[in-house]
């Protein structure tokens, strides 16, 4: 039995696999119909989400199998005081798989450690968040063609995004990746993941405050949110604020095949206006991210078609 | 100073001068039977000053916590008063319930009965992480 806690418990070649199954559902989906009848996914999240469980929860009905689940702690034992290992165990006596989310760090990891059906993180914290790095991943190489020999520009909130992180991680897999850092002092990639996992994989990168400046270099540009609550004092966060929103004159200098993604939810860090350009392609990365989660749920359960 | 030799039980020697009360309190060398003695500031060749332990009784030693404790340690054992075995000690790889997570968003921070684990990630600059969280060990 396999779960999906971190994205480094997967191999490369699984996660080729993964986005060719993805894409094969996308373009035949109604081959992947049936593939989960009889079978029930349980969302179980301590924590409200909208597009994760939403999107787990779509794709388990895309295969056909059922759903089942609780949308925040207070309606679940939880809020009763049941530890997270006697949640899972009484959950998977109802449900073939679990897709859980916690505000806990290493919470699926405790749960992967009781459960006897498969666990999947649907995100622990500021910690993994696994299955958005298979949506960017997918959608990367659906909008660029391929996972190798790209420029990416990673801009906002480098310290704490989970998301840049896992997907840093992720892409020191593949060849000729060149990574540009883009964000204030305040909110660099901690040391420790330039260190164990840039300098340690000879993935070339760059640090720069402005984005403007490094437009022209980007193939794809993945943008986080710069939050208030990160800063330590307000005249900081007003100072940098808008530096780091993405406006049309800001695109000025970009390439034409430029991809611009945020793994969202987005609050006014990428003006509405870009919405229109075909480069952005953030809404295609949230429909991506059913496709994916939908072929992980079938890897897991060990269903094809 | 004068400390009888050790007949039957373990000297674990070189330890850094001043963690031999650390060592005795983590081992729970004050609850056993047996004689002890802790030696601190002896002269030493190797380190200048450096602490020793005697335990003239058969106990079992966790090694694995001496060695995230200070892996410079040399343990011997002694068997009817001469040196039966001799184990230099190196960082474990992993070290469960000698250290606790102190970050407070990790789940061992609220689940009940849950073991704190930690895993080497970074020898050379003797880094700790929890396998939950990754927070590193301080």
């Amino acid at each position: 039995m396999r779960h999906l806690i971190s994205i480094t418990d997967l191999t490369t070649e699984e996660i080729d696999s993964l986005i060719d199954t993805a894409e094969d559902i996308i373009s035949r989906p109604e081959a992947y119909r049936e593939v989960c009848k009889y079978k029930t996914l349980a969302t179980l999240f301590f924590e409200p989400s909208t597009r994760t469980r939403l999107s787990f929860e779509s794709a388990m009905l895309s295969l056909g199998g059922n759903v089942i689940g609780f949308s925040e702690a207070q309606s679940s034992s939880a809020a009763k005081g049941e530890s997270v290992a006697d949640t899972v165990r009484t959950v998977g006596c109802y449900a073939d798989i679990i897709a859980m989310r916690h505000p806990k760090e290493g919470a699926p990891m405790v749960a992967s450690a009781a459960s006897t059906v498969p666990i999947i993180n649907a995100g622990d914290g500021g910690h993994n968040h696994p299955t958005q790095t298979l949506t960017d991943l997918l959608t990367i190489r659906r909008e660029f063609g391929r996972l190798d020999d790209f420029t990416i520009g990673f801009c906002g909130d480098l310290k704490f995004g989970r998301t840049v992180h896992s997907l840093i991680t992720a892409l020191s897999r593949y060849k000729g990746i060149k990574i540009v850092l883009i964000s204030p002092e305040e909110l660099k990639l901690p040391s420790y993941i330039k260190k164990d996992i840039l300098q340690k994989n000879n993935i070339e990168y760059v640090h720069s405050t402005d984005l403007t400046a490094v437009m022209p270099m980007l193939d794809i540009l993945y943008m986080t949110r710069v939050q208030r609550e990160r800063f330590f004092n307000e005249d900081d966060y007003l100072r940098l604020r808008d530096s780091y929103i993405l406006t049309p004159d800001k695109l000025a200098g970009a390439k034409s095949t430029l991809s611009i993604m945020h793994p969202l939810p987005r609050v006014n860090e990428i003006s509405t206006e870009i919405d229109s350009d075909p480069r952005a392609c953030y809404f295609r990365q949230v429909a991506n991210g059913k496709f994916i989660r939908m072929a992980l749920i079938m890897k897991l359960l060990e269903v094809g078609i | 100073m004068n400390v009888d030799s050790v007949r039957n039980g373990i000297v674990i020697d070189h330890i850094q001068a001043g963690k031999g009360m650390e060592i005795y309190k983590f081992l729970s060398l004050d609850s056993i039977e047996s004689p002890v003695a802790l030696l601190k500031n002896v002269q030493s060749r190797k380190l200048g000053k450096k602490d020793i332990i005697k335990i003239d009784g058969d106990i079992d030693i966790d090694l694995e916590v001496l060695g995230y404790i200070d892996p410079g340690i040399t343990v011997n054992i002694i068997k009817d008063g001469t040196l039966a075995e001799k184990r230099h000690l190196e960082l474990p790889e992993t070290v469960t319930d000698v250290i606790r997570c102190k970050n407070p968003r990790c789940i061992t921070s609220v689940e009940q009965g849950i073991k704190h684990i930690f895993k080497l990630t970074d020898r050379e600059n003797r880094i700790y992480r929890c396998i939950y969280c990754e927070s590193k060990a301080n």
